[in-house]
């Protein structure tokens, strides 16, 4: 039985929204770039293989590289144009990595090449290929492979089926948007996805904040669909799956443990918009929406970007302020921060949020922690960051990762954000994590 | 265009804008109500031993960072409320170089040694004080009148004792309703408790200021009301379990909360956030523990008042509360609350 007196998980955080200058924006075509810098590797796994030649003319939409495994996905071309070169790219992470230079024809009538469609008749397995074959991922920032994430373990039963439309993050409105211009193409995801995961009851979670979202699908369920929508009141960060779970179910999923463990599945709404639209036609993901917004942005908005189009590119195009200081690739809660404009929008590019010089406040002084207990009342999953900060100050990784739960940690960064004595909490956590990680993986060796 | 360096930063990349120096600097805010009216109702000699107490507790403090090279920490606010707590809890004529002594006690030993801000397990102010009740046993328990006459214009020989002089005892001295129960069974009217025209420490005589004080570091979300809510609760019923059994031996409820350094401690040195503990049902059993001692030591032991040991016995559990009472991890089963 439905637990639907909670609506929302416990503690969290409310960062000031800032979505009012994008989220009554349509959503526009950004043109394309004289130069397009793909990385192989835009999703959680295998970097996709490239099966095309230096020079090679593509068309729109053709494969571009192939998914190597299971834990993996292709990529399509997203311009009709030349392969230039094929070698390292710039990514995010301030590394270089496999990818391919292309080089779109100016006058080209940019036509998508269709594939095989898949239709809904078709059996599960070959909605989940269609999945995987079309280079759908997590379009919410994860990236994770959705063909993935949808397969239901051995064992396992779907019972909710839940469409993510929260977009707690500030800033960001991709997902408002998507929710109010692709109501057809989610339904039709949604089929889709039903088909594979054989859920009972499909849940469109919304946050208070995108009322008209909600207004706007509801009014459109088809009959034939167990949807229903629910609205559920705005804090961050309650589009973390986990969260979100237990705002719409009541229920906690398992330390460790998977969505499906409580027979859920939730998938992102852009997400579930894109399988709606690609799989009919057989094709594969070549752009995204994005949100680019932050006060040094001139022409704020909600941007169809082709996949690869470079940041400089993005930048110039939107009237960036010469004095940018900072640019964020995702929201400002959990995003990336970009180490050079040479870098592309990728899959999991949700959002670009853009600071000048004036618009950040000198970075505070750390203090120590004063044991204000800020953090402990803010974490989601009920960590205690400030016993957790300290330890990892005395590089007590093992007693953080086997007392103090630190692998729950989804780095959310609300514990980071209301500290009065500025601790970069999460950034010690991310670390301690990190050192968890591989300390464990020598171990098994 | 575009082409300088950018600043990159580790999520998440705004704060909500708070600050460890400004919630500092609410809680002197909050106690100047206080200091005032103690000075207002015991005069210059208020005035000096608070000054005497914050002064010293900054010089100590500065000495302290330059000694141990690290950037003096005197602007964090930290050491202005440990000397204003120390002040505050001394009695009004009480010599100004036992002061100044009480306040490098305070910061060097109940701050310093421990590793300075965050991670002193005691209230300094405390620290501070206890050490000066050891030293000097007979200035500390030596009380004056309040609201004297002369109080603006006169200064009280004791207080400028020379330092390692046989303190001089001048004036009338003005037992505090505590003692005068606990010694010779006289209960304080309790109007006058209320409004602070009683003898006693220099900042615990007028509760609804202190009250008013804790009030706004509520609202202002920089104090955990329940560590003062569950020690005056505490206190407040036990008392009146007592007072209920036998209304001649034991003071009544009221008067336990009105009298003597309850509620300056409870509102202002309990909730040392440092000290005190971090989960809401830690915090309640510190609560709850100390109101029993404070009932305890006033009506069993061998002291007038007990607000300052338990504190200070408080303080030392929280490490262990913190230890047993964890936040129940989301998904996990595990009953620790």
């Amino acid at each position: 039985m439905l637990n639907l007196t909670a609506n929302t998980f416990k503690h969290g955080v409310h960062p000031p929204e800032n979505k009012e200058e994008t989220n009554g924006l349509p959503i526009r075509q950004f043109p394309f770039a004289p130069l397009i810098i793909l990385p192989m590797q835009q999703h959680i796994g295998a970097p996709s293989q490239i099966i095309v030649r230096e020079g090679q003319e593509v068309a729109r939409g053709q494969l571009l590289a192939k998914a190597n495994g299971y834990m993996s996905v292709p990529m399509h071309s997203p311009v009709s144009g030349i392969v230039r070169k094929i070698g390292n790219v710039p990514v995010i992470s301030g590394q270089m990595a496999e990818g391919i230079y292309l080089e779109p024809f100016p006058y080209s009538g940019q036509e998508v090449i269709e594939g095989n469609p898949v239709p809904l008749a078709a059996s599960a397995e070959e909605i989940l290929q269609g999945i995987q074959d079309a280079g759908i991922v997590g379009l919410g920032g994860a990236a994770f492979p959705t063909h993935v994430k949808l397969k239901i373990p051995e064992g396992k039963i779907c019972e909710y089926l839940i469409i993510n439309g929260i977009e707690c993050e500030p800033y960001l409105t991709t997902d408002h948007r998507v929710m109010l211009e692709q109501a057809d193409d989610i339904f039709m995801g949604i089929r889709y996805v039903l088909k594979v995961t054989g859920a009972r009851e499909v849940i469109i979670g919304i946050e208070a904040n995108k009322q008209d979202a909600a207004d706007h699908l509801s009014a459109r369920i088809p009959k034939d669909l167990p949807v229903k929508v629910q609205v559920v009141p705005v804090k961050y960060p309650q589009g973390a799956e986990k969260m979100l779970i237990t705002s719409l179910l009541g229920k906690e999923v398992p330390s460790g443990g998977l969505p499906i463990d409580v027979n859920a599945v939730v998938v992102n709404v852009a997400t579930t918009a894109e399988i709606g639209r690609l799989l009919p036609h057989g094709q594969g993901i070549q752009e995204r929406v994005v949100t680019i917004t932050g006060p040094a942005i001139r022409k704020k908005g909600n941007y169809l970007i082709p996949i690869g189009t470079p940041l400089r590119y993005v930048l110039g195009q939107v009237g960036a302020s010469d004095n940018i200081s900072e640019v964020y690739m995702g929201g400002p809660m959990m995003g990336v921060s970009a180490a050079s404009l040479d870098i592309s929008i990728v899959k999991g590019t949700s959002g670009i949020v853009v600071f000048g010089e004036m618009d950040i406040k000198k970075t505070d002084k750390i203090y120590p922690c004063i044991k204000c207990g800020a953090c402990v009342d803010a974490c989601p999953i009920f960590l205690n960051p400030s016993k957790l900060g300290i330890l990892a100050k005395f590089e007590a990784y093992e007693t953080m990762a086997d007392e103090y739960h630190l692998m729950d940690c989804f780095e959310c960064g609300s514990c980071s954000f209301v500290c009065p004595s500025n601790i970069p909490l999460v950034q010690y956590f991310r670390l301690s994590k990190g050192i968890v990680r591989k300390r464990k993986a020598a171990l098994q060796k | 265009m575009l082409s300088k360096t950018l600043h990159i930063s580790s999520s998440p990349h705004i704060n909500k804008g708070e600050s460890t120096d400004v919630i500092m600097r609410n809680v002197v805010y909050a106690l100047l109500p206080v200091v005032l009216f103690s000075i207002y109702a015991f005069g210059i000699n208020a005035l000096l031993v608070i000054t005497t107490a914050v002064i010293g507790s900054l010089i100590t403090e500065h000495a302290l960072c330059r000694w141990s090279n690290q950037e003096s920490t005197i602007s964090d606010w930290s050491a202005v409320i440990t000397g204003l707590l120390l002040g505050l809890t001394l009695p009004p004529i009480f010599p100004l170089w036992m002061t100044f002594l009480g306040a490098v006690l305070a910061i060097s030993l109940g701050k310093f040694v421990f590793g300075g801000l965050g991670y002193n397990a005691f209230n300094p102010a405390l620290v501070g004080r206890a050490i000066l009740q050891a030293a000097f046993p007979v200035a500390i328990t030596t009380w004056h009148p309040s609201f004297m006459e002369d109080r603006f214009i006169s200064i009280s020989k004791s207080v400028l004792a020379f330092p390692f002089a046989e303190p001089i005892v001048d004036g009338i001295s003005g037992a505090t309703p505590l003692s005068a129960f606990k010694f010779d069974h006289i209960t304080t009217d309790s109007t006058d408790l209320a409004l602070g025209l009683i003898s006693g420490s220099i900042g615990e005589t007028c509760s609804w200021i202190i009250l008013l004080g804790g009030i706004y570091l509520i609202y202002r979300k920089m104090m955990n009301w329940r560590i003062p809510v569950t020690i005056l609760a505490t206190v407040f019923f036990l008392s009146g379990i007592l007072f209920l059994f036998d209304n001649q031996l034991y003071p009544s409820p009221v008067f336990m909360l009105f009298s003597g350094g309850l509620m300056l401690g409870a509102v202002f040195m309990a909730t040392d956030m440092v000290g005190s503990p971090i989960t809401p049902l830690g915090i309640i059993i510190y609560g709850v523990f100390i109101g029993v001692l404070v009932v305890v030591i006033r009506i069993w032991g061998g002291l007038p008042e007990g607000v300052m040991y338990a504190i200070l016995l408080g303080n030392a559990l929280t490490p262990q509360i913190d230890k047993i009472i964890r936040p129940k991890v989301y998904g996990t089963k595990k009953i620790t609350t």
